[in-house]
């Protein structure tokens, strides 16, 4: 397998980095060399948050090139077009369909026709915050719901077992169940 | 042995355990909080002493005050900490040190969490003398900082490693040792005034020990393995790269199936100039890959001219000198040494030029909502604003805008006195309680004895919040979680023989927009602190009660 390059995007205060922690661990489980690069302090406080994540037989850069993302996953509609340079031709888009705003947001379905122009056939885009809210009663597990669905529809070359055990990992004990329910719902619908 | 991901700042934590630390001292800040925030959690455990300082400066010194008195000591500091703790480093270097001592200074290229300047510490290695190293990847954090133990012990020599943003960021795999467990060790200052006194004229003789010392570290380092060829060695084209960098150069090659020979640097100070006239001799070009400024090219070029070498030197004349590199500069820049074109990979997203950037705002709930707009709203038209480094910084940013000068740690106090002397106006001058403890303190003492009357506004979130919530002398806990008594700020103002203090609680915004207006009469310094906990820190304590022992002390009120 060529490595495998993924760009998690979002905002500050969505819970990446326990995003990226879960994925790394999901990698080493499952042998491959994985090297991730995030940002902490200033750019975290509710700015734009860009993570990379690179996975294979051997990796060298912690950085994605532009145009090289395999998997592009958005928390938040604006953020993912942003990023959208680090897509290709054969990119995919994952993505939530949630919005936080901030004076001269566009308008939602501008965001949505330019994400599909982009990713063409290859846009996926899911109520994961809606789905965590209902099902779960909490909107901050709508990442974890998104790898669970990335896994099921094989958009990322990693297993379920791999994920259920960095679950294990990397979330405290107190909210493990919930985690493992937000990873599990994406296989339990349909 | 133990393989398990870290993020490169804790890395470090277990090389510096692996080497037997003994005390850690620092001061937070993006990208270093992390290592401190770390030994705040496991010191106890570890057997290791480990505490935030004041300033970077007088977390260096504790730490001399520890390897004097025999305990293995690391210092931890983002990069314009390096400038804070300049004065003690110096003398430093001419003392060495009694136990060995490794300093970490995280360096933030493209500046993602930097206010002041995009500053490359590497420089500090030439006004120093003092050993730099510069590792790459997560496992090389934990591996130079056990090294740098070492060459500490082996010299007596105080060793920085320089890390970056994408490195201390970084999370990988890593293989590292889990030390026994150890007691905490008890220091034993033992009088040497020969040593540890840089008066006149011994300072002179330091100097030249110095001097022979870094000779002697230069030939260990010409032998070390952190320098080291990979690559096809025959070809005339070379690479010599340090750091990330050289990550981008090993993927760009690979990208273009492309075998050269690379030097990877992990000393920048002292180089290893025989290993690299080596590699260099029988080269026609070569590319020097390094982040910012252009230290390693010019010495390379130094070392070409000294070794009759005809090798065409190329640098930041094909690499940009500002912001961070990535594989595809690197790329941009190799095609320029080869004289060939790269094809870039295919891009498809272009019309996503005009969305309005988001910027970093306050958190949900956070006390400054409340104290900003009634700042804004308290004071004449057109008032001059002060603004300090921390979460304050924000008052910058839309939808606030008042903020009319931004420098380093504490300055508002020195510019807002000055501005008050050369105007006559009255300032406003705005600073959070860690920046306060850092170095605000002597700008308002200046203040008060040179009579300025600026209104100092005090944003006291009871934590040092920007880089995550560390612990600072105002709210009563230490790293480790001793509770101890707080250094109350308007106590401070008072004993500086600041008149005008009143210390409130924002949330009634009419007492502080009466104090704001009663205070802008004042022709004298007058002092507001606003006490109210940082929203993230009261949410975060509320979920995970278990925090109370590093962030509650109920003495403190």
């Amino acid at each position: 397998m060529e490595n495998f390059n993924l760009i998690l995007t979002g905002v500050g205060g969505q819970g990446i980095i326990t995003l990226v922690s879960i994925l790394d661990e999901a990698c080493l489980n499952q042998g491959y060399d994985v090297k991730s690069s995030e940002l902490h302090g200033l750019s975290q406080r509710g700015g734009s948050v860009i993570i990379h994540v690179r996975f294979g037989k051997k990796v060298y850069s912690p950085l994605v090139s532009l145009g090289r993302a395999d998997l592009i996953i958005g928390l938040e509609l604006v953020e993912t077009l942003k990023d959208a340079y680090f897509a290709g031709p054969k990119t995919a888009f994952l993505v939530n369909e949630y919005s936080m705003g901030y004076p001269g947001y566009p308008a939602k379905p501008e965001i949505l026709d330019s994400l599909s122009k982009i990713a063409k056939g290859r846009l996926h885009i899911i109520q994961a915050s809606e789905i965590c809210k209902k099902e779960l009663d909490k909107e901050v597990v709508a990442g974890i719901y998104l790898l669970g669905y990335a896994v099921k529809n094989n958009l990322i070359p990693l297993k379920k077992e791999s994920f259920e055990k960095a679950l294990e990992t990397v979330i405290p004990p107190k909210y493990l169940d919930l985690n493992l329910k937000a990873f599990n719902l994406a296989f339990n619908h349909d | 042995m133990e393989k398990k991901i870290l993020l490169g700042n804790e890395a470090i934590v277990k090389g510096a355990l692996a080497a037997g630390v003994d005390f850690v001292s620092g001061y937070p800040g993006c990208p270093s909080a992390e290592i401190g925030e770390e030994f705040g959690k496991i010191a106890e455990q570890a057997g290791v002493y480990a505490e935030w300082a004041v300033n970077e400066k007088v977390g260096l010194e504790s730490a001399i005050g520890a390897s004097f008195s025999g305990l293995k000591s690391l210092v931890n500091m983002k990069s314009f900490g390096i400038n804070v703790c300049s004065d003690s480093l110096f003398p430093l270097a001419y003392t060495g040190t009694k136990a060995p001592m490794v300093i970490f200074v995280g360096d933030d290229p493209s500046c993602h969490s930097s206010a002041q300047s995009e500053q490359d510490s590497r420089g500090y290695a030439y006004l120093s003398h003092i050993p730099f190293l510069d590792p790459s990847s997560p496992q090389e954090c934990y591996d130079f900082t056990k090294l740098g133990f070492e060459i500490s012990e082996k010299f007596n020599t105080p060793v920085i490693i320089r890390s970056t943003t994408r490195v201390a960021h970084q999370r990988a795999p890593v293989v590292f040792d889990v030390p026994e467990k150890k007691d905490f060790k008890k220091g034993n200052f033992v009088k040497n005034p020969h040593q540890f006194c840089t008066m006149p004229p011994r300072v002179l003789e330091m100097k030249k020990e110095l001097l022979e010392r870094i000779k002697k570290i230069q030939t260990y380092a010409e032998k070390s393995k952190i320098n080291q060829v990979t690559g096809n060695k025959k070809s005339k084209i070379g690479i010599i790269a340090t750091g990330i960098s050289y990550f981008y150069v090993k993927e760009a090659l690979s990208e273009l199936g492309l075998d050269l020979p690379v030097l990877k640097l992990g000393f920048f100070y002292p180089l290893p100039k025989q290993q690299i006239g080596r590699f260099i001799k029988p080269l026609k070009k070569v590319l020097v890959v390094e982040e910012m400024q252009h230290y390693l090219k010019k010495e390379i070029k130094a070392i070409a001219k000294d070794t009759g070498s005809k090798v065409e030197v190329f640098g930041k004349n094909v690499l940009p000198e500002t912001e961070e590199l990535d594989v595809e500069k690197v790329l941009s820049g190799l095609a320029r040494v080869l004289g060939k074109k790269i094809k870039s990979p295919a891009k498809i997203a272009t019309a996503i030029t005009n969305i309005p950037k988001r910027f970093p705002k306050l958190c949900e709930g956070c006390p400054y909502w409340n104290i900003l707009p009634v700042i804004k709203r308290s004071v004449p038209e057109g008032t001059i604003f002060g603004g300090d480094i921390g979460c304050n910084m924000m008052a910058g940013l839309p939808p606030h805008n008042i903020q009319d000068y931004l420098f380093s740690m504490g300055a508002s106090m020195g510019i807002s006195h000055g501005v008050s002397k050369a105007t006559g106006k009255k300032v406003v001058s705005i600073i959070g309680d860690g920046t306060f403890f850092h170095s605000g303190m002597p700008g308002l003492v200046n203040a008060v004895y040179n009579k300025s009357d600026p209104l100092i506004i005090v944003l006291d979130n009871r934590i040092t919040a920007m880089t995550g919530h560390q612990q600072n002398p105002g709210m009563g806990k230490t790293l480790m979680g001793d509770n101890v008594e707080d250094v109350k700020i308007g106590e401070i103002a008072k004993a500086c023989g600041v008149k005008n203090v009143k210390v409130l609680d924002p949330i009634n915004m009419q007492e502080l927009e009466k104090t704001i207006k009663d205070f802008m009469q004042k022709d004298e310094v007058s002092v507001i602190v606003c006490r109210h906990i940082c929203a993230l820190l009261e949410r975060r304590l509320k979920s995970n009660p278990d925090l109370q022992k590093f962030y509650t002390n109920p003495q403190v009120t």
